[in-house]
């Protein structure tokens, strides 16, 4: 079956990406390595006679992952300031959706590569029971994190050619992550506290609608943010 | 500048006429009978809350009709607006806490409206710094509109997630689908309040307009040269 031109052009910008990426490996060792060092600090900032594991486990998860998606989205149009290589995909006779998408699921698969790193250290380190709700787990993970990083794709396109890129995008985005984030918190937490899934259907609604919306939105503002 | 002018004297008369407003609350209208004076601030409190929401929601809108239209003088609204709102966000949060203190007893609470607003002054921050790091006018206007558009999306999102946390904040008395509950005397101090406040946005509005407007001519002048 011959898929539609809009995406595999967006795929090509995304292997183009990700392309890059492995060959270097530079951002995503890095990363890795950020997940760690976050997880150590949080280890030594609390008290673990006075709180338990599990009540604190998912806002150490979520604060790490807010952290991480910040890094990774600082660079996915750094890569583009080079060379003007933005001149170059912007001259290409493909779609500007297509390029957002591209850069989506290329930082998507940066993302969740990262997550993948840090959810068995966090059971690891904090002793977490997560194998019994990994499933769900995974669910709200992967749903937070199309919401949050599609806003932070069509920001970061913005923020990088702007003065004080590294500390704009953060400042910018933050107030956007933190409702996905205070579901995705209060889902992890009912989940990891051994309640029905019943019980967090309400919030993974939440999550559902923040993604169809801002992706949504994301596609549509996109262009002006590229166009001259 | 007339309209520099018209904005002084719109602002003027509404300041004034706030001075009426003090008036009016402290002599003339009755003390609550279980909060007592602090009370009074509401009739700062609640107009500066509604007009901060609205601000974000003309920047919203100026946004939208900015990216089709690309006529400036929808960004200069919008820059206005959101400086206005920034400000008016300001006295919520510094008025919230100082009736918070004697009647809750404590400053800050993490509850739906309180967080609501922080937000909302988040997002005007974020917005306005976005608005200083861009040197080029064209695409400092277009990046503004898609943070402004993102904004007036994103307060929705904020509005439901913070609904269902319990709350200490006092639900709406004037603004709710059944008749104002409370005495003729006081309406009558809110809806003067909030005519004032209404006069008050739109002298600062006008004036920071007019501002930008010059500022604009004076950079078009310098031909870039100056401290833009």
């Amino acid at each position: 079956m011959q898929l539609p031109d809009s995406v595999r052009h967006a795929w090509y910008v995304a292997r183009k990406d990700l392309l890059v990426e492995f060959r270097s490996r530079t951002a995503i060792l890095a990363a890795a390595a950020f997940v760690v060092l976050v997880l150590m600090v949080f280890n030594f900032g609390r008290d673990p006679t006075a709180v338990s594991n599990v009540d604190l486990a998912p806002s150490i998860l979520w604060v790490t992952f807010t952290f991480a998606a910040i890094l990774a989205l600082n660079r996915a149009f750094q890569l583009e300031l080079e060379n003007q290589a933005l001149d170059g995909l912007l001259l290409a006779p493909i779609g500007r959706s297509s390029i957002y998408v591209g850069k989506l699921i290329a930082n998507l698969i940066f993302v969740v590569t990262v997550e993948v790193i840090g959810v068995p250290l966090l059971a690891l380190f904090f002793n977490v029971r997560i194998l019994p709700v990994v499933g769900p787990l995974a669910g709200i993970i992967a749903l937070a994190t199309v919401g949050f990083v599609a806003v932070g794709t069509l920001f970061s396109a913005m923020t990088v050619r702007t003065r004080f890129a590294e500390l704009l995008l953060p400042v910018l985005l933050l107030p956007f992550m933190i409702p996905p984030l205070i579901w995705a918190v209060l889902a992890t937490a009912r989940l990891l506290g051994g309640r029905p899934l019943s019980d967090v259907a309400g919030w993974l609604k939440m999550l559902a609608a923040y993604d169809i919306v801002f992706v949504g939105v994301a596609l549509l503002l996109f262009p002006a943010t590229v166009n001259e | 500048m007339r309209m520099l002018r018209a904005g002084r004297w719109i602002t003027a008369v509404a300041l004034v006429l706030l001075a009426g407003v003090y008036v009016r609350a402290l002599a003339y209208t009755p003390v609550e009978r279980s909060q007592g004076l602090a009370q009074k601030i509401f009739y700062l409190h609640v107009p500066a809350a509604i007009w901060a929401e609205i601000a974000m929601i003309l920047v919203g809108l100026a946004s939208i009709f900015y990216l089709f239209l690309k006529d400036p003088r929808l960004d200069r609204f919008a820059e206005a607006s959101a400086e206005v709102g920034t400000v008016f966000a300001a006295i919520v949060l510094t008025t919230g806490p100082i009736w918070g203190k004697p009647i809750w007893g404590t400053w800050w609470s993490w509850d739906a409206r309180l967080t609501l607003t922080l937000f909302l002054f988040l997002l005007y921050v974020g917005y306005l710094l976005l608005r200083g790091a861009v040197a080029d006018p064209a695409m400092r206007a277009r990046y503004a509109a898609v943070v402004g558009i993102c904004g007036m999306v994103l307060v929705p999102f904020v509005h439901l997630s913070v609904y269902l946390f319990r709350t200490l904040h006092p639900m709406p008395i004037v603004l709710k689908p059944s008749a104002p509950s409370l005495p003729a005397s006081m309406l009558i101090t809110w809806l003067f309040s909030l005519g004032v406040f209404t006069l008050l946005y739109v002298g600062f509005v006008v004036q920071r307009y007019a501002l930008s407007y010059l500022r604009e001519q004076l950079e078009a002048v310098d031909g870039g040269m100056g401290h833009a």
